[in-house]
């Protein structure tokens, strides 16, 4: 193999798999080491100039970097990365003296953005502070979109959402609130030098043809549109018996909704097997303690209507089998299973939907009705307009709105400098040795055993009577310090310099799981067998040296490192040290 | 400072026969100097421990007195152990063999305390070929005591405040061969791929079974003009040959081509595969062992492998027959006759 070019700032950053595998690339061991220190606001600007929302993030991000995070390869849960974030925004003191202060001086350009969300909000953030007006439309009364309809006030509570947003629109933008954007054309004959699309996915699917859809109507509601209803309060009650149809996080947050609202026996009736729902694992388990048991594989046949009114639904019973390759779902040729209800929440997925965008703009759409979007720059094929969020490529996540909110802003910026949008800045990176002394490091070093730390909930009593009553408690200060301790720091990493190395195989004596193997080069995947420990997990690289003087190479394999910097105390010549690297997105400006 | 160990291991560790991983047989953080040879054989110990599944209850580890002998800390942690007093490291393991022949005992010493102040003990146990693993951690000075040239420092070896040592060195394997001791290797910390196999035989042999590692001290003696450096010996090293250790009930799938590869069969039915480099040399030949080491000795080479083995010698259990029960086990109804055998041997005399 090639000698591993540790100046490539991307070799390291994969090292940090939390860091990496999150869309907004947040700098997370940097933080949670923070918050074992007790500096909940540096932790929470950290934060907040990486993902914007971290207080919302911190209740309900879909946690992307929870399922790579180290600790889950050597033990069995990750550190619980949202949940620290969330201990940040809780305990954090004053932060807006740390955050762009206005008024900025007018640049001269005009932004339009369509849409209140996580993607619009995160350019309105990268863009005012630079000069631009921005002028920011929603239909909705708030800023927030989907964050402010669809997920409930029990996960996120209101005053968490508005002091997030509130500290966007405190930059001096132009709100436009209970205002539909019904024309593009005409939105781009006004005098804007950018119009951002960050809209959502706004449109629920349905069950149109099912028997009985349109007799029940009145008792059949779409999921997000009910929702939002429910946060605006356009709807307090539903009845007793409820369905709620799907298997996604939004069916999770509709069966706990109804719960809140009167439904005493609600049901969440799945297609698919169990183990294959869209729902986040804690998110079903959350609907499992509030009493509503999840049916799988079961599909949806008929509403059942008895006089205009609804009574319940039937539903065929399947399994699944690999077929080809492919999991089909087939009819177990049992009878038609009757489940009653009063309500019926059709929780199924969600779609875009851009009606207010006239196909004579001049911008592209593909044949699914979807905009053609450039994935590095968020450009469409109109100069001016930009997408990000659920918009551009669907329904993903907060975060991922907030990552494309960042690389739409760049792209903005450039456009109205007349830069070619390719020309994106590098990341800000940092790579400083961490040795105080001759075993003393800038980090604590010590790797704690502790198992995971559980998020305490109120009383299920009080949560249930009462849709704003948070569930979740967070974690107390000290239980915050302590799951912040079993992060183990893999952005401290473990640089190796060939020249200084004289082969006395102390790292590999101690290295307590094995990583490092002194060894003959071979080709990747030879290599990998050949090591002390094969290095199976192939996403996870191979740290190569140039040879050293016995011809042989130094790797290491990066899955299971400690980053606990013993190869480097115990190394005589300081061929390994343990440097903290830091990786940031540069944003736009 | 860290003094503890992360728990954690490679979640895909392998299990031997006992079920145990490697880590079972680690012991406690090493506190010898960063880089020092030491914890290399103490690695390959466990190594060779893990791999000849041995019950860790079935090893005595047993020292002297030097940064070798603080090793026993570092190694074998549910094994037994005794630190014990300076050079007089092969007494007590004598008696511990004597009174419970089951164990397997590791003798760990250094250069200080087998060729200075232990040379007598070294000398005896030799000749009484006691079933015993006997390492030297060979650096070449007194690393405890701020790096003074040891008995082993070669001659014309420059130590780190720049002196030449004037004194000619003792070369421990000569010496071992010279008295007779029938397992003499001779290795490099730096290479655990012939220590390890070296330490796994010297387990399997039935007799005094001594192995001299050459194992650069970092801190004394790795100073440009030393002759125990990690550069040095590298630049010096000649290995008799490749050499592997096959246990018994493992098959083997080497082919042999005569002339080129020896297997020695072991006593316990393990065998010794040899890749010969050296046609002169025979390791079961005592006379071409002593030649190979001079020769090796006059080259200014440092010679590993290998060196001598002798399968035919007794040791000191079949030496002085003593019973085949461990002593410590017998009891008072084993060792006293009784009243009647008493009285039939006073009636024969008279």
């Amino acid at each position: 193999m090639q000698p591993t070019d540790i100046k490539n700032p991307e070799y390291f950053h994969k090292v940090v798999d939390c860091q990496y595998a999150c869309p907004a690339h947040t700098p997370v061991p940097e933080y949670i080491r923070l918050i074992s220190q007790e500096k909940y606001t540096e932790a929470y600007m950290i934060n907040w100039e990486s993902n914007v929302f971290p207080g919302v993030l911190g209740r309900t991000c879909d946690r992307p970097c929870e399922p790579a995070c180290r600790r889950g390869r050597i033990e069995e849960e990750p550190v619980a990365i949202c949940r620290l974030k969330r201990v940040a925004a809780d305990n954090k003191g004053e932060v807006k003296p740390f955050m762009p202060q206005g008024p900025f001086s007018f640049n001269g350009k005009k932004i339009a953005l369509v849409g209140g969300g996580p993607a619009s909000l995160t350019v309105a953030r990268d863009l005012a502070p630079l000069g631009y007006e921005i002028h920011l439309f929603d239909e909705q009364i708030k800023g927030g979109g989907f964050m402010r309809s669809q997920i409930p006030s029990f996960r996120l509570p209101e005053s968490v959402l508005d002091e997030e947003v509130n500290y966007i629109l405190d930059l001096g933008i132009h709100t436009h609130f209970n205002h539909f954007v019904n024309s593009m054309e005409e939105l781009l004959s006004q005098d804007y030098d950018a119009v951002f699309v960050g809209t959502g996915a706004p449109k629920g699917r349905d069950l149109p043809d099912l028997p009985g859809r349109n007799e029940g109507a009145k008792n059949i509601h779409i999921g997000i549109n009910w929702l939002a209803n429910v946060a605006f309060e356009h709807t307090t009650n539903i009845g007793k018996k409820v369905i709620v149809l799907g298997g996604g996080n939004t069916a999770m947050d509709c069966c706990r909704t109804s719960r809140r609202l009167g439904g005493e026996s609600v049901k969440v009736v799945v297609r698919s097997p169990y183990s294959e729902m869209k729902a986040s694992p804690w998110e079903k388990e959350d609907a499992m303690h509030e009493d509503i048991p999840i049916v799988d594989n079961h599909v949806p046949i008929e509403f059942v209507v008895e006089n205009g009114v609804l009574k319940g639904m039937n539903f065929e019973k399947v399994t699944p089998i690999i077929e080809n390759g492919k999991r089909k779902l087939v009819p177990t040729g049992e009878p038609l299973v009757f489940i009653e209800a009063d309500d019926v929440l059709i929780a199924i997925g969600q779609e875009n939907s851009f009606p207010w965008i006239e196909r004579s703009a001049g911008i592209d759409f593909d044949k699914w009705g979807m905009p053609v979007v450039d994935t590095l720059t968020h450009a469409s094929s109109h100069p001016k307009v930009f997408f990000g969020g659920d918009s551009a490529w669907g329904p993903k996540n907060v975060i991922t709105a907030v990552a494309h909110g960042h690389q739409a802003a760049i792209s903005i910026d450039l456009a109205c400098r007349s830069l070619p949008l390719t020309q994106r800045p590098s990341p800000f990176v940092n790579l400083v040795s961490q040795k105080m002394g001759l075993h003393e490091w800038a980090y604590e070093s010590d790797v704690v055993n502790d198992v995971r730390y559980t998020v305490a909930q109120a009383d299920k009593k009080v949560t249930l009577s009462n849709r704003k009553t948070e569930v979740e408690l967070g974690f107390t200060k000290h239980e915050g310090c302590k799951e912040a301790e079993r992060c183990l720091n893999c952005d401290i990493q473990t640089v190796f310099v060939e020249d200084k190395c004289i082969e006395c195989d102390a790292c590999v004596d101690i290295c307590p799981t094995t990583c490092i193997t002194f060894i003959d080069n071979a080709e990747e995947d030879e290599l990998r067998q050949l090591l002390n420990m094969p290095a199976l997990n192939t996403s996870q690289d191979l740290y190569v040296s140039a040879p050293l003087k016995t011809k042989r190479v130094m790797v290491k394999d990066e899955d299971v490192c400690l980053h606990c910097g013993l190869c480097a105390e115990r190394c005589p010549t300081s061929a390994w040290d343990m440097h903290k690297f830091l990786y940031k997105v540069t944003k736009a400006g | 400072m860290t003094f503890i160990k992360p728990k954690f291991r490679h979640p895909d560790l392998p299990k031997n026969k006992l079920g145990y991983t490697l880590s079972f047989y680690e012991g406690a953080l090493s506190t010898l100097c960063a880089g020092c040879g030491h914890d290399s054989i103490s690695a390959a110990i466990i190594q060779s421990a893990f791999e000849m599944n041995i019950e860790p209850h079935k090893l005595a580890k047993l020292s002297g007195i030097g940064c070798s002998s603080k090793t026993p800390t570092y190694f074998l942690g549910n094994s037994h152990g005794f630190n014990s007093v300076h050079g007089r490291m092969p007494s007590v393991a004598t008696g511990a063999n004597m009174a419970n022949k089951d164990l397997i005992y590791l003798g760990v010493s250094g250069d200080g305390d087998t060729a200075s102040i232990g040379m007598g003990q070294f000398v005896h146990v030799i000749r009484r070929n006691l079933k015993m693993i006997y390492i030297v951690m060979n650096n070449g000075c007194y690393g405890l005591t701020k790096g003074q040239d040891s008995a082993t420092a070669d001659n014309g070896s420059i130590s780190k405040a720049g002196i030449v040592n004037q004194f000619q060195a003792i070369d421990l394997c000569g010496l071992a061969i010279e008295l007779g001791a029938t397992f003499v290797a001779q290795s490099f910390s730096g290479d655990k791929k012939q220590l390890i196999p070296l330490i796994k035989a010297a387990m399997a042999h039935n007799g005094f079974a001594f192995i001299n590692v050459i194992s650069p001290c970092v801190t004394f003696n790795n100073n440009k003009g030393s002759t125990k450096s990690y550069d040095f010996v590298r630049d010096h090293l000649e290995a008799t040959g490749t050499f592997d250790f096959v246990p018994e009930m493992e098959e083997i799938t080497t082919n042999y081509e005569s002339g080129e590869k020896h297997a020695i069969k072991l006593h316990d039915g393990s065998l010794l595969q040899f890749n010969k480099l050296d046609n002169d040399w025979d390791p079961l030949d005592r006379f071409s062992a002593m030649k190979a080491v001079h020769q090796a000795r006059e080259k200014n080479e440092i010679i590993t492998g290998l060196l001598y083995l002798n399968q035919g010698a007794m040791d000191l259990h079949e030496l002085v027959n003593t019973c085949d029960r461990p002593l410590n086990t017998l009891k008072k109804e084993d060792l006293c006759p009784g009243n009647g055998a008493l009285a039939n041997i006073n009636a024969g005399l008279r």
